[in-house]
């Protein structure tokens, strides 16, 4: 089975606005589902560029999904029900 | 310490700072400060704190006039936020207190009490009762009941109750503060005594409603940039730790905002090592029991304003930043310094020091970065012209200071005996008290003294947490010659 690539946003936007929320997200990642997920830590990829999207920063990538203002709980429960999907 | 619950409080507090900045590089700025809490809940949008949006936006404007530099206790609430706009930009010079307290945002929190809780078991010993030395606790048959005009808040019935069935609430800023500079006044919300605050931050870092905030010279520091004076940045060592970039690439996006030159404050820190390993050995030669560093500036306020008398221990060295403003001022006799800041004390010490003219917090460096569109982690690396040394670049640590002055100790290794206070709070206020006033300090000869328990990679202000601040200051620090090298 294909792993589920997250990436983890390392841009100025998502580091301000909530650096230790992704970090915390990458630990639980890197230690509930390394069978399952590949975590792939990336330069900005502009979603916080538009307007007013810099308060929605963080922002985490999962496959092709853009999952804004990301938290643990939020990022666990997209990737359980992909994992239940497949 | 950087946690959980106040990251919220943190990014609101972060996204008026960036609308602040993106405002003022609008081309109608006060204008565009009138609409943020608009801005940020326009009509018919959630509402995801407060009882209804009026509240949010009105708490979202008494946010915004921090963010522009001015008390908030001051606010008469009928002056619109474009005046105040226009007052910052007329500002020549910082307000004297760094901290301002939101009194529509603090809740105005139920009073530090001792509780018997539904999980008294209405036993037959009743410890509770024997343990209180005041008679403050009685049982209705039930269970047992605290009369409040009695109790002490002592916690004694609290520590006998085998089923921990008394809780102690308190009030998070009054809790925090290592001074009892903020407390509940009579109207029922928190306010700071500016006779006693030594700026430490740590209400801010506290309140769970993220009442308490900096008063912000962003503005101030924007409005010297866009009038073409030449504007240099002075960055804390602790900053390595707190941006998503190498130091070398912090020149280049310090220039894209405007700034001049960028200085290391770790090259002060070197002299301050120096000076402080030098004063030692005269004080221990003297016959001095102890000396305390003298870098902190949250400790150097508690020194004037509540322990004058532990001033004969604290060494004269002066701090990092009062050495690099001297060379910076000596080598750039014109420009405008800014400091950047993990925490709030320093402003305070910026205000007695002709030399250091702003101070800018990691927070406030971070939203102007995001304003301004610089993506720190593509900026090209640049060399500082002066190398700092290992422990230079390794003071933003607990024991990095004490550490130091080790590394740069020219007399006997065994005559030295490094102790650390690592943070300051009530409880250690009170030793350095003791210290003051019996001239002994059993924690050993050299005395580190740190407000922020981690050093000031724990900063009130700062961006990362602790750990991978501490990792990213140390990989830095790594690459430098050390001091014991060059003895």
């Amino acid at each position: 089975m294909e792993k589920i690539k997250v990436k983890i946003c390392q841009g100025t936007t998502c580091f301000v606005m909530g650096g230790s929320v992704t970090k915390a997200i990458q630990d639980v990642l890197a230690e509930k589902y390394a069978d399952t997920v590949e975590i792939l830590p990336v330069r900005c990829l502009e979603a916080c560029h538009e307007n007013d999207s810099f308060s929605q920063a963080p922002y985490i990538y999962i496959d092709d999904e853009i999952v804004p203002s990301a938290t643990v709980e939020k990022v666990i429960s997209i990737i359980e029900s992909k994992l239940k999907h497949d | 310490m950087t946690n959980a619950p106040e990251i919220e409080t943190k990014k609101l507090k972060r996204e008026i700072l960036i609308r602040l900045i993106k405002a003022f590089m609008s081309d109608n700025f006060e204008e565009n400060v009138r609409l943020i809490p608009y801005d940020m809940r326009p009509k018919g949008s959630e509402v995801p704190f407060r009882c209804c949006i009026y509240k949010e936006r009105a708490i979202l404007r008494s946010r915004t006039i921090a963010g522009l530099g001015f008390a908030m206790e001051e606010d008469d609430e009928r002056t619109l936020l474009s005046d105040f706009a226009k007052r910052a930009l007329e500002r020549k010079q910082p307000e004297s207190e760094p901290l301002t307290v939101l009194q529509n945002a603090c809740k105005g929190c139920p009073s530090a009490r001792v509780f018997v809780t539904e999980l008294c078991q209405n036993c037959v010993a009743k410890p509770c009762m024997k343990a209180c030395n005041f008679g403050a606790i009685r049982n209705n048959g039930k269970r047992s009941i605290i009369d409040e005009e009695k109790c002490k808040k002592c916690g004694m019935c609290m520590n006998a109750c085998p089923y921990h069935a008394i809780v102690k609430t308190v009030v998070p800023c009054e809790e925090a503060c290592p001074v009892g500079a903020i407390a509940k006044g009579e109207d029922g919300f928190a306010h700071i005594d500016k006779e006693k605050c030594i700026s430490c931050g740590k209400c801010v870092s506290a309140c769970p409603f993220g009442a308490t905030h900096a008063k912000s010279q962003v503005i101030d520091v924007l409005s010297k940039i866009k009038q073409g004076k030449e504007v240099i940045a002075m960055f804390a060592p602790a900053l390595v730790g707190h941006l998503p970039c190498s130091a070398e690439q912090f020149i280049e996006a310090f220039k894209k905002v405007g700034f001049s030159d960028v200085y290391e404050v770790a090259q002060g820190a070197d002299t301050t090592i120096q000076v402080e390993a030098h004063d030692l050995a005269e004080r221990l030669e003297q016959g001095a029991p102890f000396m305390t560093t003298s870098c902190c500036a949250a400790y150097n306020e508690l020194i004037k304003k509540h322990i004058p008398e532990i001033k004969p221990y604290v060494s004269d060295a002066h701090t990092p930043l009062y050495y690099t403003a001297e060379i910076v001022k000596k080598e750039h006799p014109n420009a405008e310094t800014v400091f950047i800041s993990p925490c709030f004390a320093k402003r305070k010490e910026a205000l007695d020091n002709p030399n250091v003219n702003n101070v800018l917090n990691f927070e406030e460096l971070g939203a102007i970065f995001i304003a301004f569109g610089i993506e720190v982690d593509t900026c090209e690396s640049k060399e500082y012209k002066f190398k700092s040394s290992k422990e230079a670049r390794d003071f933003p640590l607990s024991g990095g200071v004490a550490r130091s002055v080790q590394a740069a100790w020219k007399g006997d290794p065994d005559a030295l005996k490094p102790g650390i206070i690592n943070g300051l709070t009530k409880a250690t206020v009170r030793d350095l008290k003791m210290y003051a006033k019996t001239g002994k300090c059993p924690l050993g000869n050299l005395i580190e003294v740190m407000s922020c328990e981690g050093g000031c990679i724990a900063g009130n202000a700062g961006l990362n947490t602790v750990k991978m601040a501490l990792k990213k200051v140390t990989d830095y620090s790594a690459q430098s010659y050390s001091l014991k090298d060059t003895k």
